[in-house]
């Protein structure tokens, strides 16, 4: 066990004093977060908005004077008909429009929920959706100050919807994308570039034949960067978090664990990797064609898989990170649990083991 | 020395490779405290010999005993008791003088305290104690070799296989590092050392000249220079070099 923890620390060493190695860890996490935030990120003040009342009465003047006041949204044009909607998004007058249902005053007063339609151009889907927050903050501001002077629960219902791009994607996406694109790089790569070093320099040879198990050489290798690759998972949740506001919805807990499974299965493939290659440019080379294009290209991360020729699906349907991002995402921005999520996480898990048990034999004979 | 007790025992040892014979029926014994000798050409079997001898692989057929230990059943036994240096000398290059110590002398289960006096001794000894917070890759070359067979040797082994330990240095640093083995097989350590120079082979109680797969002599020195009719081991080794071929 001592000897164990003194392989660990050695890893560490290796790890902390090899500038490139840190870059890696910790430069391309932080810039892929930033990049990709800031790439599909706009400022928003002073939005263009069109208004469509119905009602024409006291509460909803009051909120249109709310919202506009805001100092978030400018009246960019007030319409009649929900048919003006469509052009006035095209010509591009307006990102959002606001639905005034007819007898609004009338409904709330009866005790009704009279509802408000927020209807947004998601083809920016990452404006789209920081518009429709604020418009939905704004009108529960107006329920919470109303309940609080008339005494009576009200609700006035924001009914969101986005035109273009239902599903705003590209939003929040980034985030899961960027987590198994980093997880990916950090566990397997690293893992397979660094034990393919100690296999150049001729350090394995003098650990196979010392006391250690192959065992202990396997985990004291991995380990470090399995703790690593989770540090860094949740730097790019917190990153995205406190940039961006990129919500987690649903378990943290669970979104951690699928991670951790997610970086097991990383880091046996690059065992698998290292126990191939001969040297650190082979393991390279081999987990950056083999492992991070396949993790960009074909797993839904920028191309989305339902729009790649039929073979080539087949082929996403084998990648790893396809999986994980389905799990990331919907846990993250669906807020959804294990219920919906065992047939991907079994999927992972399958793949995980059979990748271990690969990779120890492999390993293993390699020792014979 | 203690030249008595056997330390290596092997019969009959051969290993395939489909059908190629790396090692064919080597038998040879190696006494305590000996310096022994193991010579041949590149691919002639030596590497394949030494990784058996080290419980790394199996051979395919034979009896091996080393530290008394068998090779088939005991090789974490056998691990504990050997050391091991190479050709390329192994310590790690981004990890200071101090830390190569105590990550190899972890490995090997020793205790932190144990650790410490061996530490400062074999630094002392190695008039590198100036040099301990240096990183590997600061230092020489004849003293990284030097530091590689020193912790090698750290927890005690009864055997230390080099495979060729001065690759790649000058004949003065060959002798100064041949002074470290002198002192390890005077405290009782059996060294086996594999080598291409002649000079090194003179160094030896008693060598094995091996080519394609087998032994084809082993002798002391002076008793293979005797028998060949030669003036030094390289003409040994030329001569039984040319008589295979």
């Amino acid at each position: 066990m001592k000897a164990f923890k003194g392989f660990v620390i050695k890893e560490f060493y290796h790890i902390f004093r090899d500038s490139r190695s840190l870059l890696i860890l910790f430069g391309i996490p932080i810039a892929q977060v930033i990049l990709f935030g800031y790439i599909i990120t706009t400022e928003i003040s002073d939005a263009n908005i069109a208004i469509l009342d119905h009602s024409k009465d006291a509460v909803t003047r009051e909120i249109i004077q709310k919202t506009l006041s805001s100092g978030f949204f400018k009246l960019a044009a007030t319409i009649e008909r929900e048919s003006e909607i469509d052009a006035i998004f095209r010509k591009g007058i307006a990102k959002e429009v606001l639905i005034f249902e007819p007898d609004f005053e009338e409904k709330l007063n009866k005790g009704e929920s009279p509802s408000i339609q927020i209807i947004a151009d998601a083809s920016d889907a990452n404006t789209a959706n920081l518009l429709v927050s604020y418009a939905s903050a704004i009108i529960q501001n107006y329920n919470r100050e109303q309940m609080q002077s008339r005494g009576v629960p009200m609700q006035i219902e924001a009914r969101i919807r986005m035109y273009y791009n239902p599903e705003l994607k590209g939003v929040y996406f980034f985030v899961p994308g960027i987590m198994a694109v980093i997880l990916m790089l950090i566990s397997a790569m690293m893992t397979s570039v660094s034990i393919a070093r100690e296999k150049e320099m001729g350090n394995m040879e003098i650990l196979l034949v010392s006391p250690l198990k192959p065992i202990q050489i396997i985990i004291g290798k991995l380990m470090p960067y399995f703790l690593l690759s989770f540090i860094n998972a949740v730097s790019v949740l917190s990153l995205g978090y406190i940039v961006f506001g990129v919500p987690v919805n649903g378990s943290i807990v669970l979104l951690l664990a699928e991670s951790m499974l997610f970086i097991t299965l990383a880091l046996s493939l690059g065992l698998l990797i290292s126990s191939i290659a001969e040297s650190q440019q082979v393991a390279m080379f081999i987990s950056m064609l083999g492992l991070m294009l396949p993790t960009i290209l074909l797993s839904g991360f920028i191309y989305p898989i339902e729009n790649m020729p039929m073979w080539l699906q087949y082929i996403c349907h084998i990648m790893p990170p396809k999986y994980f991002i389905i799990i990331v995402k919907d846990i993250m921005l669906k807020g959804v649990g294990l219920e919906y999520l065992w047939p991907e996480t079994l999927i992972l898990t399958g793949m995980t083991l059979f990748l271990i048990v690969v990779a120890s034999k492999k390993f293993k004979t390699r020792l014979a | 020395m203690n030249q008595s007790i056997n330390i290596i025992e092997v019969e009959g040892l051969s290993k395939k490779f489909g059908d190629f014979y790396a090692n064919d029926n080597l038998n040879f014994v190696v006494k305590q405290g000996e310096i022994f000798g193991f010579l041949g050409a590149n691919g002639a079997g030596k590497t394949t010999a030494i990784r058996i001898l080290c419980g790394l692989s199996k051979p395919t057929s034979g009896k091996i005993k080393v530290a008394n230990f068998d090779v088939y059943k005991q090789t974490e036994e056998i691990k504990k008791n050997i050391g091991y240096m190479s050709q390329k000398f192994s310590l790690y290059e981004d990890l200071t003088v101090e830390e190569n110590i105590e990550f190899y002398g972890g490995i090997y289960g020793l205790k932190r305290k144990v650790l410490k006096e061996k530490t400062n001794e074999l630094l002392k000894k190695l008039k590198l104690e100036d040099k301990r917070a240096k990183l590997i890759k600061e230092i020489p070359l004849g003293w990284k070799q030097r530091l590689a067979f020193s912790i090698a040797i750290i927890h005690e082994p009864k055997i230390v296989f080099l495979d060729e330990p001065t690759g790649g240095v000058d004949p003065v640093t060959r002798r100064h590092f041949w002074d470290l083995i002198y002192e390890a097989a005077q405290e009782g350590i059996t060294i086996f050392v594999t080598t291409h120079y002649m000079d090194e082979a003179e160094y030896c109680d008693r060598v094995s000249i091996m080519v394609a797969g087998k032994i084809i002599a082993l002798d002391t020195p002076d008793g293979l220079k005797k028998t060949y009719k030669s003036q030094n081991m390289n003409e040994v080794f030329l001569q039984l070099a040319r008589t295979e071929e």
